[in-house]
């Protein structure tokens, strides 16, 4: 279970990222936000914002149209 | 995270300046979005706001799209995607309809609103420059404007750019 889930079903770019972006910002050091997502592309825009940002990719999947990602904050 | 670039440079690869010249609903995208994700991705961001981009910065958008010239809008209609002639867009109430319809779409689809996206790049700590020429020459008002932005003119933009790694006229 993360420690935080983000729901942005429904939102486009580049709205998923910029609440992720925020929600990080209430997990602690080293925990992890779940994300879930409608937008196809939000799983390249993820991998991209872990490398840049330095939050790693815990998990990335897909299930009837619905993207997740699980996020840990660096410790 | 660098890339050579500070070391050739001595530029830090994580900033960003943006010129904004458009104003039309349309054009208010590219910048906003850029910059607000930027800042998500960890870049210090500047936007310059000059001339039809000014009136980005008003307390009161009121932006429109026109199909006028732009033979690339063919908007989702009716099953499939359609233009209009550039003679309807000289009716008047057209543009203003079509905009109407483009931010209906817009919300529709889940995409942020330019107000939105705005607020998410103060909040962000995106610095925002106001062109003085653009002001003095459009006779427009700071207090027309969002809370928020510095006035600055062309030299302002150039020494941000110095110091910017990725530099974009939009």
């Amino acid at each position: 279970m993360a420690d935080q889930l983000l729901d942005t079903k429904g939102l486009n770019c580049p709205l998923p990222i910029l609440k992720a972006k925020k929600a990080l910002k209430t997990v602690p050091n080293g925990g992890t936000l779940e994300i879930l997502s409608t937008d196809a592309g939000s799983v390249a825009d993820f991998a991209a914002f872990c490398r840049t940002t330095g939050n790693e990719l815990l998990e990335q999947g897909e299930e009837g149209g619905v993207y997740r990602f699980v996020l840990r904050k660096p410790a | 995270m660098s890339n050579g670039t500070e070391m050739s440079t001595g530029i830090d690869p994580h900033t960003m300046s943006i010129i904004v010249t458009k104003g039309s609903l349309d054009w208010a995208y590219p910048p906003f979005i850029l910059a607000t994700t930027a800042a998500a991705m960890g870049l210090e961001v500047t936007m310059f706001f000059t001339f039809y981009g000014l009136t980005l910065l008003k307390k009161d958008l009121k932006l429109q799209v026109s199909s006028l010239g732009n033979p690339g809008m063919k908007m989702p209609m009716m099953g499939m995607h359609m233009g209009m002639p550039n003679i309807v867009s000289a009716i008047p109430g057209v543009d203003a309809a079509a905009s109407v319809m483009m931010k209906n779409l817009i919300k529709k689809k889940g995409v942020a609103s330019i107000d939105e996206l705005r607020e998410l790049a103060v909040e962000a700590d995106v610095r925002m420059i106001a062109c003085q020429m653009t002001l003095d020459l459009f006779e427009y008002s700071m207090d027309d404007m969002i809370e928020g932005p510095e006035i600055g003119g062309a030299a302002t933009y150039i020494e941000v750019a110095t110091q910017s790694h990725i530099n974009l006229f939009i």
